[in-house]
């Protein structure tokens, strides 16, 4: 039988954590994309896109990400694809963040005072072209700490990808406890690992927030 | 798409889905009770408790917040027998549950604390209240009703959370959907109907918090 030093089980478990950081990077840029077509017809387009757009940011929220991860694992299935477990955790992940995403860029946007809709409309403005030249400008400053904030749940959210099989740090953490039987050290450097993917993110998501704060003072 | 999709078996697995059901339920109502409690107890410790105890939970709740439910349920039920604390799946749930809530509950009640106006504080003290009667029901109560839509979101959220459970074979909904799925090999259907499942008991859940708010504060909101 084959020791496993400290170093086997740090440097395995390192390993696996680029997985779980490309995942993290692929979900949340999908996910920003999906979310601003999201936004775009939640507080603007038709009635009928407005009410879809809110049923599905409801569904997202309202249901858990691991039923989500299934559905997304043997549903690609029903169409005749091989799924890989990648595939996969990327689709659900995508449409998850996109969800939470949507849903707080709108509460941005809707804090920006109605006159300012009033006014570039006034100015002959399309609906575009407010949210490009004067809605969104605004609305980006206050979304950045938020946005910063809900990064730390999509790193975490990979975490479920583990159950459907994608090998990141939980499966590694999994795999390599099997072969140590040493859960404790294993789980602790992965929650080890994971705490210093996400504590940055949350810290600057508050200092952020502490900023811009400033500047809403000073107006 | 040629596929047919079956949901013929939902009656003989009823029983299975209904007591997952009750475990999920059973789950997030001690879950919320006893981590909403810690969260309680660690604001006052963050906000008003002694100097040497603040670091301690300041860690605990930096650690809870950046590392994953399933991390911490892991390292419950796997990790701490190695310390020979030994526990049940379901207790190792209950438990990761209320750490979890414990710190989420924390952060949340701690802004609603921090928005009370110093005066009264002084208000409170000077009508020769002791200070925890003082935290109880000039703080504390106010608080709680500021930030009782956050709190009942993340209540909501650790029980979508809640799903992974299963994972520690603790035998919540999704324990149930995993098990009736591979019998009846249609795994979509399962998953789509235990999935609805969760979005019915998470609406379900945030209108009867939203009903207790009303009834623990019938007052209105003073600001």
């Amino acid at each position: 039988m084959t020791e496993f030093s400290f170093w086997d089980i740090l440097r395995n478990l390192l390993l696996a954590a680029r997985w779980t950081v490309v995942l993290s990077l692929v979900s949340f840029i999908g996910g920003g994309i999906v979310g601003v077509a999201l936004l775009f017809l939640r507080i603007g387009g038709r009635r009928g896109m407005r009410v879809l757009s809110r049923g599905y940011i409801q569904l997202f929220q309202g249901t858990p990400l691991l039923m989500q991860l299934f559905l997304a694992f043997f549903g690609l299935g029903l169409f005749g694809i091989d799924v890989p477990a990648w595939l996969a955790a990327c689709v659900a992940l995508i449409l998850w963040t996109a969800a939470f995403l949507a849903e707080i860029w709108r509460g941005c946007v809707e804090s920006i005072a109605k006159g300012q809709w009033e006014a570039s409309a006034s100015l002959g403005m399309g609906y575009l072209q407010q949210m490009r030249y004067v809605i969104l400008p605004q609305a980006l400053k206050v979304a950045v700490p938020p946005t910063v904030g809900f990064s730390v749940q999509v790193v975490k959210g990979t975490a479920l990808t583990s159950i459907i099989g994608f090998v990141e740090l939980s499966k590694a953490g999994s795999i390599v406890t099997n072969a140590t039987f040493q859960p404790f050290t294993v789980y602790g450097l992965v929650a080890l690992i994971y705490f210093a993917l996400c504590w940055p993110l949350s810290k600057s998501s508050q200092r952020l927030e502490r900023k811009l704060n400033v500047a809403h003072r000073n107006h | 798409m040629t596929y047919q999709f079956d949901f013929g078996w939902l009656i003989g697995s009823l029983p299975v889905l209904l007591k997952g059901i009750r475990i999920t339920v059973q789950l997030i109502l001690i879950g919320a009770v006893f981590g909403v409690a810690l969260g309680i107890a660690c604001a006052w410790v963050r906000t008003l408790g002694p100097k040497w105890l603040k670091p301690v939970v300041a860690t605990y709740v930096e650690l809870i917040r950046n590392t994953p439910f399933l991390i911490q349920l892991f390292f419950i039920f796997f990790g701490l027998p190695s310390l020979g604390i030994r526990m049940s799946e379901l207790t190792a749930a209950n438990l990761a549950m209320i750490v979890n809530l414990g710190a989420y509950s924390c952060e949340i009640i701690r802004a609603g604390i921090q928005a009370t106006p110093r005066g009264q504080f002084e208000a409170g003290a000077s009508l020769a209240m002791t200070p925890f009667q003082t935290f109880w029901h000039v703080v504390l109560v106010p608080a709680l009703q500021r930030i009782w839509p956050a709190l009942s979101s993340q209540i909501v959220m650790v029980m979508l959370g809640s799903a992974v459970v299963s994972q520690i074979a603790a035998e919540d909904l999704t324990f149930a959907a995993n098990f009736i799925q591979s019998r009846n090999f249609r795994a979509f259907e399962t998953y789509i109907v235990s999935t609805l499942i969760y979005l019915a008991l998470a609406i379900l859940l945030r209108q009867l918090l939203a009903g207790l708010g009303w009834m623990l504060f019938p007052r209105k909101a003073s600001r």
